[in-house]
């Protein structure tokens, strides 16, 4: 079938029957029926139907790869937002420095950006971050932008392909957490051209053929980007 | 309270070191801008403004009564303004606080000390019963400079009202012999030709409102207010959302037809120099000139 | 004044038939800043609602350990009425905000997101009777709009009795002079009834004959709702053509 764009489908509506399918995530089943709980995309693996949500805040996954800011400094601890319903909390155990009782702002204060890996999502929602691997750390520089975190897939593509034409073109840095929030450092053409790529997957997030599209505009506009 | 990251005042910073904006705006050019009017049917006179993605809508509504007793040959108008939480996830339900009651009296006085509306001619009876003008300002859309927009709206809210004489003559708040004293004091011609119709009772019995037509509030040509706000030494005009949560200063500066200077108001915390407002003000003589252009066209002038 | 006839030949004042809803234009992701809206026409209403979160509840002792709980708050602007309203909530908005966040409860997840809160907030610009039937319609397309999971898409329209006939969707005159007043939600899905209020008299027979009307009214304004949502999407067709 020759599709412009993918399947969305509504909550409430009707996917299939328990007979046939089985129902995977964002669905949820009524007297034998599967129906849909978000707005979001149809997908099937095998018989499993699922819904990838198309909006929505950021629901944190333990090992997903996030962008956060520093919201207070605590006595051991410190409070983050990582865009999901709840703030996280940094234990200072989970930081690389030797931080003393109560100084912990010495090393992050309110207003900090970091590069952070979710540890743990408790039954009650409670999150925790951490800062102990090489890959993370406390970010300079650059900028911070803020996408729906469920275009994040569409912005990293497939293996990747569609974040590197963007790194490849823009001549930029671009770290992409899984939370909706991308930190891009560069020449100002280069980020320029960052926001018109994404902007570009933003608005036909749902569209086939985008990787091309976005790539045809990425090499239009680069020879902007010094 | 949305935390912002430090990280972004250094790059708006860096950006505008380097001449540039991050929507890549020159640094005293507006977003643009939409003006539509009479979009409340039960609003005497209605405006809704958006500057880029914010959006404000300004309800005016009116009703007769009473004057203040320190100025009973003036009729009243009220400001009020609203941080609904529908425009941002910062706002709070509850009376308004201070940015709101800050937003309301800026827009007031602009309207007000300005004399864009001629209160004088809003009095029927001195002392007794004056028209009273309720401008209510709801924002809908929290993108950055809702100075600019309140005051706009409020003001293409205020040209396009329509004063309410038939609801006020049918509920009986408005009699004859009250239309002909006001027209002593205003010579308003309108006002004539409504009560001198041969026809006027039955107009009144028998509710034929469409046949009077309209009386606009008296109303002379308005100031137009432009906003900036200075980050890091460097100001720019119609702050985003960012800007404006990065700003150190904010200055608002209203000018009029002549070029002249009608209302100011800075806030924040930080200072301006003497250079930067001077700066200021001729970025609002150049911007003034073109909004007050586009509220021209959208009140059908 | 009342008029003196509200219906004559089956002809109601504005020319409608017993069972004609008003003229309903819906449109979802209006508004920049929430995380969904809605911007809902409904004869002479005009109503905005946005939706933000899930968020965590504050302050703390308002949260629920097991799930969201869900705050609609109904507001109408002072200029929204004939006679200027003072602003700020007054007791029915309270009640009305009240029933709202109960009936839209039932069809959130809420179970996903303990200790949150799902904040709706409901703005009337220029109210013409039926104003918590159409920020209920609204509010639902906010949260879809907002990603929100849901069970159902809730919808709200009211009937009434006028000279003795009933009828869907009071207008303002029959709001005023007519005999009762039923406003109704469901969710219509599974026919779950959500919200649910009646002034004035009818009778039993009549009240069935309101319910049934009012229901079927709430089953047409679903489908707008739904395609207004989906609107959204499909606009991305164009873009490519």
């Amino acid at each position: 079938m020759d599709q412009k764009t993918r399947h969305v489908v509504i909550p409430s509506e009707c996917l299939g029957d328990t007979g046939n399918s089985r129902a995977g995530r964002g669905t949820f089943i009524d007297h034998g029926k599967i129906y849909s709980e978000h707005l979001g995309i149809l997908t099937q693996e095998g018989n499993i139907l699922q819904v990838v949500p198309l909006k929505g805040r950021y629901n944190p996954i333990p090992g997903d790869f996030v962008i956060a800011i520093v919201l207070e400094a605590m006595q051991s601890s410190w409070l983050v937002d990582i865009n999901a319903p709840y703030p996280a909390v940094l234990h200072v155990n989970e930081a690389p420095w030797e931080v003393e009782f109560g100084d912990t702002a010495k090393y992050l204060n309110t207003g900090d950006s970091l590069l952070a890996r979710v540890l743990s999502v408790d039954e009650s929602k409670k999150l925790q971050i951490t800062l102990n691997d090489r890959n993370l750390y406390k970010i300079k520089g650059g900028n911070i932008i803020e996408v729906d975190p469920s275009i994040v897939p569409r912005i990293i593509g497939k293996k990747g392909s569609m974040i590197a034409n963007i790194k490849k073109y823009s001549r930029c840095r671009i770290f992409v957490g899984q939370n909706g929030r991308i930190w891009i450092d560069g020449p100002v053409d280069g980020i320029e051209l960052v926001l018109l790529a994404i902007n570009k997957i933003e608005s036909e997030a749902i569209s086939y053929g985008l990787t091309d599209r976005v790539e045809g505009l990425l090499r239009e506009h680069a020879k902007d980007v010094r | 309270m949305t935390v912002i990251p430090l990280l972004k005042k250094e790059y708006v910073t860096k950006l505008a070191e380097d001449g540039k904006r991050v929507d890549g705006r020159a640094f005293d050019a507006y977003r643009p801008i939409s003006i539509e009017t009479n979009c409340v049917n039960k609003a005497e006179g209605s405006a809704r403004v958006k500057i880029g993605n914010t959006q404000v809508i300004v309800g005016v509504k009116m009703d007769l009564g009473e004057p203040f007793s320190d100025t009973p040959d003036c009729g009243v108008l009220s400001t009020a303004a609203e941080l609904i939480p529908l425009a941002s996830p910062d706002f709070e339900a509850g009376p308004p606080q201070r940015d709101a009651i800050e937003l309301a009296r800026v827009v007031d006085r602009g309207v007000r000390e300005s004399e864009v509306v001629d209160i004088h001619k809003m009095v029927i009876t001195h002392g007794e019963k004056v028209w009273i003008v309720f401008i209510d300002i709801h924002i809908l859309d929290y993108d950055g400079n809702l100075f600019d927009a309140a005051s706009l709206g409020a003001l293409a809210a205020l040209l396009t009202t329509k004063i309410p004489i038939f609801r006020m003559m049918e509920s009986g708040a408005l009699e004859k012999k009250d239309l002909e004293a006001w027209y002593e004091r205003t010579h308003i011609e309108e006002i004539r030709e409504i009560y001198s119709r041969p026809d006027f009772d039955e107009i009144v019995a028998k509710k034929k409102k469409g046949i009077i037509k309209d009386i606009r509030l008296p109303m002379t040509e308005p100031p137009i207010s432009c906003t900036a706000v200075k980050i890091s030494n460097i100001v720019f005009f119609d702050p985003s959302l960012d800007e404006e949560e990065l700003a150190d200063a904010r200055l608002t500066v209203a000018t009029d037809t002549n070029g002249d200077i009608r209302a100011m108001q800075k806030g924040l915390a930080g200072s301006f120099t003497k250079e930067e407002i001077q700066g200021v003000i001729q970025g609002a003589l150049d911007n003034g000139r073109t909004i007050r252009q586009k509220l021209s066209e959208s009140i059908g002038k | 004044m009342k008029p003196e006839k509200l219906i004559v030949d089956g002809r109601r004042l504005d020319g409608r038939g017993p069972s004609d809803l008003r003229k309903i234009k819906i449109e979802a992701g209006v508004l920049h800043r929430a995380d969904g809206s809605c911007y809902l026409e409904w004869g002479g209403n005009k109503v905005f609602a946005a939706v933000y979160g899930p968020r965590e509840a504050v302050p703390r002792h308002i949260q629920n350990p097991l799930r969201a709980i869900v705050n609609a708050r109904y507001n109408m602007a002072a200029f929204s009425v004939e006679d200027r309203k003072r602003p700020g909530p007054d007791r029915r908005s309270v009640e009305i905000s009240k029933v709202i966040s109960e009936a839209l409860q039932r069809c959130i997840l809420t179970e996903q997101f303990p200790r949150a809160s799902v904040d709706v907030c409901i703005e009337v610009l220029d109210a013409e009777a039926g104003t918590r039937c159409a920020g209920l319609t609204a509010a639902a397309v906010a949260l879809v709009d907002a990603g929100i999971p849901m069970r159902d898409i809730p919808v709200a329209c009211a009937a009434g009795k006028i000279d003795g006939q009933v009828v869907v969707d009071l207008g303002k005159e029959e709001d005023n002079f007519g005999q009762a007043d039923l406003p109704i939600a469901i969710a219509p899905r599974t026919g779950e009834v959500l919200l649910l209020q009646m002034d004035g008299h009818l009778t039993v027979e009549e009240f069935n004959r309101a319910f049934d009307m009012a229901v079927e009214g709430c089953c047409k304004v679903s489908e707008i709702q739904k395609k207004a949502i989906m609107q959204r999407y499909h606009t991305v067709d164009e873009v490519i053509e």
